[in-house]
């Protein structure tokens, strides 16, 4: 073995504590060799490991009668019916896009991808929920300006070429996010129910095959770079930024289903972050068996890689898999048709260690159990979660709606996201029954008339103000956009993105906002199949705003879906679930408070979960039932961005709003109050009548009418505007920023 | 009528051309692999949108060397129907198939959107079908997609009557507006825009049809 001298400085580089280094002492028996520090050193980092959330992820419900299979593999899958299954889940690729954003955005579109075909399912749907700093920030602009094009590009570049439909997303700027990019990328894949593959070893003395690109140097240590804080050194990580080949990713893909169908795969496994290291002990950890390869027989691009350099690099577009003794051949075979490198490296043992040889001498020899599941697990102290803003605002100024209207629809949050979205294909494959710009994608599956709707969704600044309540509702307003598109909210992937886990006041952030989406999803029968952990979102000590971002999947029987545009002038306008109630501390989190007032306080809007259900329940009906010409549930900016937003969707058609209420202008039609859909009807009884039996107001506030929005108060004109010159703002905003 | 869809490695829109045909239009479809020496016996090829190679180098630059593209220049050669939609029309472009280059958008981004198309004319077996005062909505998807030839080569097209189609809007900075140009002999079009993914109603237009009715209708009358 290795003789590198292991030094407390070496271990500290390698990020592991004394204490932890001396668990692997004793799970070892001996000192580990350098080779064995890396390995352990990645596989305990906080990424791989999820050692200061694991003890709290076990509070989010897992179980639910769709579930075919929860946490704990690379994605999660579903039972759509009819024979047919859905595999999903959400990744962050945070600290590799601020580095290097267009190499760091592709690869996390390539890296969640091959979590979903590994398990036997071709991918249909990618969403990308993005954040970044503010664009026309005087110090940072120019930079947040770079990372977004070249982030938005990076993920255009993989999904084009891969050929999986960019349905969606979301997109917000906030400062907090200015030394910290968050790209969170969602892809879901279909099979049937009979060919789902999972990441397993088994089989004494069965082959292990290496499939795909070949090993390089890149990437080496990105899962413990994504454990850490940046600091000024941060750039001189670059290399660590795995390069990604969207085209050897398509090819792996076909290959990998193709060499499925042949029943001589046992398991397989993507080689994501941790490369080979996580790749074989943990497929031997699952099958409760041991792995040996040699590495010797690794593909490889350079020449002298060491052990260690072989065992941590995360060179992109690899896969591991075991194959059935005796039959690798009709597996070389597919690899063979498809261009691709398929070597076998190694052997199933029985001993239940990942024993890694070299010139046929052993390297590193580790109980797979203890290295991929029995990382150290922490109780993190956490007291109140940081919060540096008042609960009262400043005393509310007299409201302008004549101009608050256009500088909200043209603020970077609301503004239209046409420039990023355009640069994706997001029709390829024919199924995208809505696209970017609906409150939630619909993509049909052509196989089983069963169209499958999904939506991501996150609100830094509502959690901020209460981790708590902004995870829940981030799971209610997810629920709202499938329920307001007709479908049936089933399931749940998460992304949880927040600052340094050791600070207590950081932690306790997590913990609420665990626990709150636990409740909703709890509450809204979504339970969590996985997701992912993105901690330590600080540099130079600044963190981010605590960002639990949700993608919740739904079901509906395939068929056009309502969409948000205002179709015909003349149609009555329905406010389901009212104007809603909202005070001035629970109006500090919103938009106009962003926007107008540039302030943040208070907390977020109060979210009744019962009355939730309610309005989702009634408007599944009102649509399904095609009683409404356009739906569009309320979210950010709250009541007048939302009937301006149906109105640029439409192009023409906008709105004449007469509201009957006591509340100020600004809270009226800017609070952001959840449980709220706008409809255009030509059959306002029947809604009413829906509502009715779910309990539910469905209040008449006007009519669609050609050309223009007016909003009046009790018969007084609060702001009027046409619509081509809202939307031409709506419009352009984004792509002035950053050309 | 069969008609046969290439498939390269990178091809992604292969699916699309697929079902557009068979589920839609209820005809033939075979899938033929790229290092196919033969196309057998079909009575169509469609050379599909995707990256046919990675493209990394140039769109279509390594796919014209392909086994496959020497049976598609015999069938050509031989009169028989070629659509190249996308990635296709790149790769006729490469193998000389079809005049004039693809280079990148005016924009230098990919995109993807809806446009307008107005047959330039009804004179050729795929666009016969058409209606010369009506325009078709169809989806676009590429980055480059700019059609662009020396000016006698663009006076020629439109002399001989070449233009299949044309943007109403132009999205993506060609020459002349062009989004779909034919060959001298009038049996190979390419056209950067989709129209397998413009089929029923779900996809939210069937314009696209139009293509592909008018090669069923000449293949009938032939």
């Amino acid at each position: 073995m290795s003789t590198a001298a292991i030094t407390p400085d070496l271990i500290a580089q390698h990020q592991l504590t004394p204490q932890e280094y001396e668990k692997i002492v004793s799970i070892l028996g001996r000192e580990p060799s350098y080779t064995e520090l890396g390995i352990f050193s990645v596989m305990w980092s906080e990424h791989c490991s999820y050692k200061s959330s694991r003890l709290h992820l076990k509070k989010l419900p897992t179980r639910g009668k769709l579930v075919v299979q929860g946490p704990g593999e690379n994605a999660g899958i579903i039972d759509i019916g009819d024979g047919y299954v859905i595999a999903f889940k959400i990744e962050s690729h945070n600290h590799p896009s601020f580095i290097e954003p267009f190499q760091g955005a592709a690869t996390g579109v390539g890296g969640i991808l091959r979590d979903i075909f590994t398990m036997g399912a071709r991918p249909i749907a990618v969403m990308d929920s993005l954040r970044f700093g503010s664009l026309d920030d005087p110090h940072n602009g120019a930079r947040n300006r770079r990372i977004l094009s070249g982030v938005v590009s990076g993920i255009a570049h993989y999904g084009n070429c891969f050929g999986v439909p960019t349905v969606g997303g979301e997109t917000v700027f906030e400062s907090c996010y200015d030394g910290n990019p968050l790209v969170n990328v969602f892809a879901l894949g279909v099979c049937r129910k009979d060919d789902v593959f999972y990441a397993k070893a088994a089989g004494v003395g069965n082959p292990v095959i290496y499939v795909g690109a070949r090993t390089g140097r890149d990437g080496i240590h990105g899962a413990s770079m994504a454990s850490a804080e940046f600091t000024e050194e941060s750039k001189q990580k670059r290399p660590n930024v795995q390069v990604g080949d969207p085209f050897l990713e398509k090819l792996l893909l076909e290959a990998c289903l193709e060499a499925m169908q042949t029943g001589a795969i046992v398991g397989i496994q993507d080689m994501g972050a941790a490369g080979l290291t996580c790749s074989t002990c943990e497929m031997g950890s699952r099958g409760e068996v041991g792995v040996e390869i040699e590495l010797d027989r690794v593909p490889q691009r350079e020449t002298g890689m060491t052990p260690y350099e072989i065992m941590l690099s995360e060179s992109q577009e690899r896969m591991l898999l075991v194959a059935d003794k005796g039959r690798e051949e009709e597996v070389f075979r597919v690899f063979r048709k498809w261009g691709l490198d398929a070597v076998e490296i190694g052997v199933v043992t029985g001993d239940g260690k990942l024993r890694v040889k070299q010139h046929g001498e052993t390297v590193a020899e580790i109980p797979n159990r203890e290295l991929a599941d029995e990382a150290p697990l922490y109780d993190r102290p956490h007291t109140q979660p940081l919060r540096r803003v008042p609960m009262r605002g400043p005393a509310l100024p007299e409201p302008n709606v004549q101009s608050a209207l256009p500088a909200l629809v043209a603020s970077g949050d609301l503004c239209s996201k046409r420039w990023i979205w355009q640069q994706y294909d997001y029709l390829v494959r024919s199924n995208t029954l809505a696209g970017p710009g609906a409150d939630a994608a619909i993509i049909r599956i052509k196989e089983t008339g069963t169209s499958v709707a999904m939506s991501l969704d996150g609100n830094g600044r509502y959690s901020y103000l209460s981790p708590r309540e902004g995870a829940m509702l981030a799971v209610a307003e997810s629920c709202r956009n499938l329920s307001t598109v007709g479908a049936r909210p089933v399931a749940a992937t998460n992304c949880l993105n927040f600052g340094n886990p050791e600070r207590p006041e950081i932690m306790a952030q997590l913990v609420e906002a665990i626990e709150g989406m636990g409740e909703a999803c709890r509450f809204f029968d979504t339970p969590i199949t996985g997701g992912n952990v993105s901690l330590y979102n600080e540099t130079l000590g600044e963190g981010i705003y605590p960002t639990p971002v949700v993608g919740i999947v739904g079901l509906l029987k395939t068929a056009a879906p309502t969409g948000i545009a205002f179709r015909n002038a003349g149609r009555s306008l329905v406010l389901l679930g009212g104007l809603g109630v909202c005070d001035e501390i629970r109006f500090g989190g919103t938009q106009y408070a962003k926007v107008i007032l540039k302030q943040l306080w208070g907390l977020p809007p109060a979210l009744d979960v019962d009355r939730e259900k309610r309005v989702q329940d009634a408007i599944r009906e009102i649509v399904n039932e095609g009683l409404a010409e356009s739906a569009h549930d309320l979210s950010d900016g709250g009541l007048a961005v939302a009937a301006a937003e149906c109105a640029f969707s439409s192009g023409t058609i906008g709105a004449r709003l007469d509201l009957d209420s006591d509340l100020r202008p600004d809270l009226l039609l800017f609070h952001e109050g959840p449980s709220r859909i706008l409809l255009s009807t030509a059959q306002p009884e029947k809604i009413a009548e829906v509502a009715r039996r779910h309990g539910v107001e469905a209040l008449s506030i006007g009519v669609t009418i050609e050309k223009a929005v007016e909003i009046w108060q009790r018969g007084k004109l609060l702001g009027k505007w046409e619509v081509t010159e809202l939307k031409t703002r709506y419009d352009q905003v984004l792509e002035s920023h950053v050309r | 009528m069969t008609f046969g869809v290439i498939v390269f490695p990178g091809s992604n829109r292969d699916h699309d051309a697929v079902y557009a045909v068979s589920n839609v239009l209820q005809q033939k479809v075979e899938l033929i692999w790229h290092d196919s020496a033969s196309l057998g016996s079909v009575d169509a090829v469609i050379l599909p949108g995707g990256f046919s190679y990675g493209d990394y180098l140039r769109c279509g630059a390594i796919a014209k060397f392909s086994p496959v593209m020497s049976a598609v220049k015999k069938f050509a050669a031989d009169g028989g129907l070629v659509l190249g939609i996308c990635n296709g029309f790149q790769i006729l472009v490469e193998a000389g198939l079809l005049p004039g280059a693809l280079i990148r958008n005016r924009s230098l981004q990919f995109v993807c959107r809806e446009v307008e198309l107005r047959p330039g004319t009804t004179d050729s077996p795929f666009t016969c079908a058409a209606k010369r005062d009506r325009t078709y909505r169809v989806p676009i998807a590429h980055g480059e997609g700019c059609y662009f030839a020396d000016e006698r080569t663009l006076d020629e097209l439109e002399a001989e009557d070449r233009v299949a189609f044309r943007y109403v809007q132009n999205p993506n900075g060609s020459l002349r507006d062009i989004a779909g140009i034919l060959n001298r002999e009038r049996n190979v079009m390419g056209m950067m825009p989709h129209p397998e993914d413009a089929t029923e109603p779900l996809m939210g237009s069937c314009d696209g049809l139009v293509v592909f009715e008018s090669m069923i209708a000449a293949a009938v009358r032939a």
